[in-house]
């Protein structure tokens, strides 16, 4: 177990200022707030992608790159099929036979016809399959999302969302960042609410949206974005 | 047209595209060797001054060959620091100046390729945990057509100038002279025939090349996307 996550004073540049929270297993987490509130920077912080300006990012536990995975708003694929991509993630992760785990994990996200097609003809959606693919041959104990469904349409939103609540089902802890109050609704446990690079508020998903603690978090259930 | 044809059966034709092939080949071959991991080296290397060599290694790709020429000839003539090795007036010496003149441009193309490529790939990556050499190499793989292109524009310079060679080469019968210095040689004495031919040659070398890799984007773009 790597979790719980524990941020201490974590601050980026003038985009995060200084935060402290500890993010448990369990139930999905949503990071919610307005493009440019600072939810990828956040996800990158926790992932540790970026470094912190200051403070700490704490994790629990050994060989943490291993054990965790991150899906972007855009999906990288490699020029390679789509199961050769799968079969490279599991490889860098010093797996040895990663073919059957690789297929295993295209069936479960619906793309087993597409195996040996070049991940990069595929469409939006399919790349965004295959990127949860990916995540999932590696059994992740945490999956960052950031943003996933922004570039799709409904359709494609709705199978990423399916494959998402396998996740959860499986015992991965989600923590996806996300500016769609209803994908928030839908797939959260509780909410992480950002604004402005503060966390203003952290709620369960059912509090949140009836009864938002903070005006800031009212005003974007609203639609009302304060830009002040 | 059959005093055309018939220069085109001449063997001596046909020695001078061979040597010029060999010099141009081999030049790139020299260039690619260098230019392709220091173009990579700079796309993803962070280090002081990096912004300058850039914009030097751009301006390099303009070098012109006259220069060059000149360069290589003072460093390889008897009183030059190279002169002993003896190599002026040489198949070696117009290696060396082609090889100064690619360099450059196989370089800033593949460091342009390799740069893009990693600043899509460099967060991915990292994610799956794959950093340093095997990073490097993920990436290298994935633009390994790009860099094709790279290597292409420099034979084509290479192969295309006429001043580094003249220079360096001397234009002497039968061991340094190549299809460019030819062409000029031939065009002042008044020999239009034998400089048309070569010309033709020239132009259809640099066509099937261009046309060979064009393809073998195109297929690659269908099959890996």
């Amino acid at each position: 177990m790597i979790l719980s996550l524990k941020l201490e004073a974590v601050s980026f540049l003038n985009i995060i200022q200084p935060l402290t929270l500890e993010i448990e297993a369990g139930p999905s987490t949503i990071i919610l707030g307005a493009n440019g509130a600072g939810k990828s920077v956040l996800m990158r912080l926790m992932h540790g992608l970026i470094a912190p300006t200051s403070g700490a990012v704490l994790w629990n536990g050994s060989d943490v790159r291993r054990k965790q995975a991150m899906v972007f708003q855009r999906p990288v694929m490699l020029r390679r099929s789509a199961l050769a991509n799968v079969v490279y993630a599991l490889e860098a992760a010093g797996e040895r036979d990663a073919q059957p785990t690789a297929m295993a994990a295209l069936k479960e996200v619906g793309l087993a016809h597409l195996a040996h097609r070049p991940a990069r003809v595929l469409s939006g959606g399919e790349q965004q399959r295959l990127a949860l693919a990916r995540a999932w041959a590696l059994h992740p104990e945490v999956l960052f999302l950031d943003e996933p469904t922004a570039s799709l349409d409904p359709s494609a939103t709705r199978e990423i969302e399916a494959v998402i609540r396998a996740f959860d089902a499986s015992g991965t802890k989600v923590v996806m960042a996300t500016h769609n109050l209803g994908q928030a609704r839908r797939l959260g446990d509780e909410v992480l609410f950002i604004h402005q690079g503060r966390l203003v508020e952290r709620a369960p998903v059912e509090r949140f949206f009836k009864q938002p603690g903070s005006p800031e978090a009212a005003a974007f259930i609203k639609g009302e974005l304060p830009w002040d | 047209m059959a005093e055309f044809l018939s220069v085109l059966q001449q063997p001596r034709l046909w020695e001078i595209v061979v040597l010029s092939l060999q010099v141009s080949l081999s030049a790139v071959g020299f260039a690619a060797l260098v230019g392709l991991p220091l173009g990579a080296a700079i796309a993803v290397g962070r280090f002081p001054g990096r912004s300058a060599v850039i914009v030097l290694l751009n301006a390099l790709m303009g070098l012109p060959p006259v220069v060059v020429g000149l360069a290589v000839y003072l460093l390889l003539s008897r009183a030059g620091p190279l002169g002993s090795l003896g190599l002026l007036f040489t198949p070696g010496a117009m290696v060396m100046a082609q090889t100064i003149l690619i360099l450059p441009i196989i370089a800033a193309l593949s460091r342009q390729a390799v740069e893009d490529a990693w600043r899509e790939y460099d967060e991915q990556l990292r994610s799956l945990g794959v950093e340093g050499v095997r990073a490097a190499l993920t990436v290298l793989w994935d633009v390994r057509f790009s860099l094709l292109t790279a290597v292409l524009a420099g034979l084509g310079r290479a192969s295309a100038e006429v001043g580094a060679v003249m220079i360096v080469g001397g234009n002497i019968d039968g061991v340094t002279r190549v299809m460019t210095t030819t062409i000029a040689l031939e065009t002042s004495k008044g020999d239009l025939p034998l400089a048309l031919g070569l010309g033709v040659v020239l132009i259809g070398i640099v066509l099937v090349l261009n046309a060979g890799a064009f393809l073998l984007k195109e297929a690659a773009q269908r099959r890996f996307g």
